[in-house]
């Protein structure tokens, strides 16, 4: 074993680190928002799916013994509570970030209801893959313990960006998003896909809970999301609506969220409220820099209810 | 509260009790049926604050003649007021324990003055005199248990070096810290303690990354003041780490990683309150306690304590029983070089000095800004 202590170098790692285990939800979210707002709707929902994904995730896997089962049982949560908003979005005259906010209060109150008698057993955990059987160093290794669901965001990114692009559904998604109307007459239906876009985008940011409660930090409690789901979803507008840099972006947060303790860890003391409000700070710095009063946002969907 | 349940029936008996109660006094009611409501702030199953309470309740519901009527989650708003008057006038209680510190002013004092005959009992608030008779204050000494899990840590560390999670730099939890360290120090003089301010008292995410970097930096015996420490013994356990823990007993989480904690012993102290009332004594308005009038209490050591570790703890432990023992005594020297209690002086857990702590002391690193 190499000397126990690394000294500043820790601040370095532990951001990579942190990178790695506090993005995932962050990066399933906003890659779920990003395939929902491309078709043209908000779902300001996810907050709650994320808490319901992680309760339902916690409650299945504690009671099969399979964490696996826990994360499909998570992505359908979300999945039905995608399917909610897109139906009752699907009605004329509904406002979609209206119905988001109501779906929030009542994923994460029927989370914290359900959830009750699951604080207190311990369900099983998702394994991680370990990554850093190279080095000597403790801190490298268990910095390089990375969970399946992490590779799988960051594939999905990529995949994601591809799809968009280069695809038949991609393009029906975009247009949707661009345009109701010319979908319209191409003889698809909106209703159709953005309800098949926000299922998919539920399914996502339910996983992304699964993530919390069975992985990191690996327990179902009342505080475990704090309002990720909404960063995550503000994400996506800073993100410029790109599944790539949705993931950087989300990468970004996580890693800051890990800048406070660790910069204590270090003994650099002063002002730690300033670096845990860092993640935040982040995102107020980049909404600035970029926003333009001339201009729209560049790449935001025409058919969302806020450029429109 | 099942809002379902209450029916006119529920009505006219609560009122009946109601009426009972106030006629005959509470000596009278004690031959019928006792009525004691605990209110708490989070989940009762937190495996923190909240089920620390929720166990000196059940302990309460054993005894005979006496029923318990619980609700969780109330905000330290009004809303506690309205739990106290359903409490009140639906179930008949007529002791309350409303848990959480923030409940006190104004909303306990507001309620002892609208119900001069029942019976108040806050955990943490500071009862004054200006404040109504038939409310009280008490809270424990919980940094006796956290001298001794220092004891216990500071035989049980290999690098030297300990972790503590914290949620606020207030002076209950500074007090913590303090006495964690200055036990440690008794069984390892070079050991010190980093401290990590998480910024709120439910942040899981923050509490997981704090024990990460604790361990990271070398870091091998753990303890935490936070409300729901699982997600700390979880963590540190998972990277090897030892903890020690807070509020309740987390043994079943980490069984090979627990060495000690610190825990309420509402258990004990609960029942003593009920069996006061019943009997028409007195509860001291201001009541205060730490291992010795069981207020609170040390959990059982771990398999991995030395024999050496065992010896030390059981011995201080012994000390603060018989209350010949002061954590806080000069000369004390905080973490910045400043002396902070005088050579010769003594603060004993009573005194107001304490209650108003500020400072780190020599040995933890870390800053309470």
């Amino acid at each position: 074993m190499a000397d126990a202590s690394l000294g500043l170098w820790t601040v370095p790692l532990a951001v990579f680190g942190g990178a790695i285990r506090v993005s995932t939800p962050f990066l399933f979210v906003s890659l779920g928002e990003c395939i929902t707002e491309r078709s043209g709707r908000i779902n300001l929902g996810l907050e709650g799916t994320l808490v319901m994904g992680a309760m339902s995730a916690y409650g299945i896997s504690y009671l099969s013994g399979s964490p696996w089962l826990g994360v499909l049982a998570a992505g359908i949560t979300g999945a039905l509570f995608g399917a909610l908003h897109a139906g009752i979005c699907s009605l004329p005259r509904v406002n979609d970030i209206a119905v988001g906010i109501a779906l929030m209060l009542l994923g994460t109150g029927l989370a914290f209801f359900l959830g009750k008698p699951l604080i207190e057993p311990t369900a099983a955990r998702l394994p991680a893959i370990d990554f850093g059987w190279w080095s000597d160093i403790p801190q490298v290794r268990a910095a390089l313990r990375i969970n399946v669901l992490f590779l799988i965001g960051v594939a999905i990114a990529p995949l994601l960006y591809w799809a968009f692009r280069s695809t038949r559904w991609g393009l029906l998604i975009r247009t949707a998003g661009e345009s109701a109307d010319a979908a319209r007459a191409m003889g698809h239906s909106v209703l159709l896909i953005r309800l098949r876009a926000t299922m998919v985008g539920g399914f996502l940011a339910g996983i992304g809970g699964s993530f919390l409660s069975l992985f990191y930090p690996g327990s179902w409690n009342e505080g475990l999301s704090s309002g990720q789901g909404i960063t995550a979803v503000a994400l996506v507008i800073f993100a410029r609506w790109d599944p790539m840099l949705c993931l950087w972006a989300s990468l970004a947060f996580g890693g800051a969220a890990a800048l406070g303790p660790a910069l204590q860890s270090v003994g650099i003391t002063s002002g730690y409220h300033l670096f845990n409000a860092a993640p935040y700070i982040l995102t107020l710095a980049i909404m600035i820099i970029t926003c333009s009063p001339k201009r729209t946002l560049t790449g935001a969907p025409a058919e969302l209810s806020i450029t429109r | 509260m099942d809002f379902g349940r209450i029916s006119r029936r529920h009505l006219l008996q609560g009122s009946a009790a109601l009426a009972l109660g106030s006629t005959l006094g509470i000596r009278g009611a004690a031959a019928a049926e006792t009525t004691v409501g605990f209110i708490y702030v989070g989940s009762r199953d937190d495996y923190g604050y909240n089920q620390a309470h929720a166990q000196g309740a059940a302990a309460v519901k054993k005894l005979p003649g006496i029923k318990v009527v619980e609700e969780e989650k109330v905000a330290e708003t009004d809303a506690v007021e309205k739990t106290i008057e359903s409490m009140v006038n639906l179930d008949g209680a007529t002791l309350l324990f409303p848990t959480s510190f923030g409940y006190y002013n104004p909303h306990v004092v507001k309620m002892a003055t609208k119900f001069p005959k029942l019976h108040f009992e806050h955990c943490g608030g500071l009862w004054s005199d200006k404040d109504p008779k038939n409310a009280g204050s008490y809270f424990g000494y919980i940094d006796e248990a956290q001298y001794i899990s220092g004891i216990v840590a500071g035989y049980s560390t290999k690098s030297g070096k300990l972790g503590f999670v914290a949620a606020k730099p207030i002076p209950q939890v500074l007090r913590n810290i303090n006495a964690f360290t200055l036990g440690a120090r008794l069984a390892n003089p070079k050991a010190t303690t980093q401290v990590i301010f998480t910024g709120d008292w439910s942040m899981p995410v923050k509490e997981a990354e704090a024990t990460n970097s604790l361990i990271d930096q070398g870091v091998d015996v753990l303890t935490c003041h936070v409300d729901g420490p699982k997600t700390m013994v979880e963590n540190a356990a998972r990277r090897g780490a030892m903890v020690c823990g807070y509020h309740v007993n987390q043994s079943p989480l980490a069984p090979k990683a627990y060495l000690t904690g610190a825990e309420w012993n509402w258990e004990a102290l609960y029942p003593k309150f009920v069996k006061m009332i019943t009997a028409g004594e007195a509860i001291p308005n201001f009541y205060r306690g730490g291992l010795k009038e069981e207020i609170v209490k040390v959990s059982p050591y771990g398999e991995m304590v030395s024999a050496e570790a065992r010896k030390h703890a059981d011995d201080v432990k012994a000390k603060f029983m018989s209350g010949e023992y002061t954590i806080f005594k000069g000369p004390l020297v905080d973490n910045k070089g400043k002396t902070v209690i005088a050579s010769g002086t003594d603060r004993g857990q009573q005194d107001p000095e304490l209650e108003k702590m500020d400072y780190l002391v020599e040995g933890v690193i870390g800053a309470t800004a």
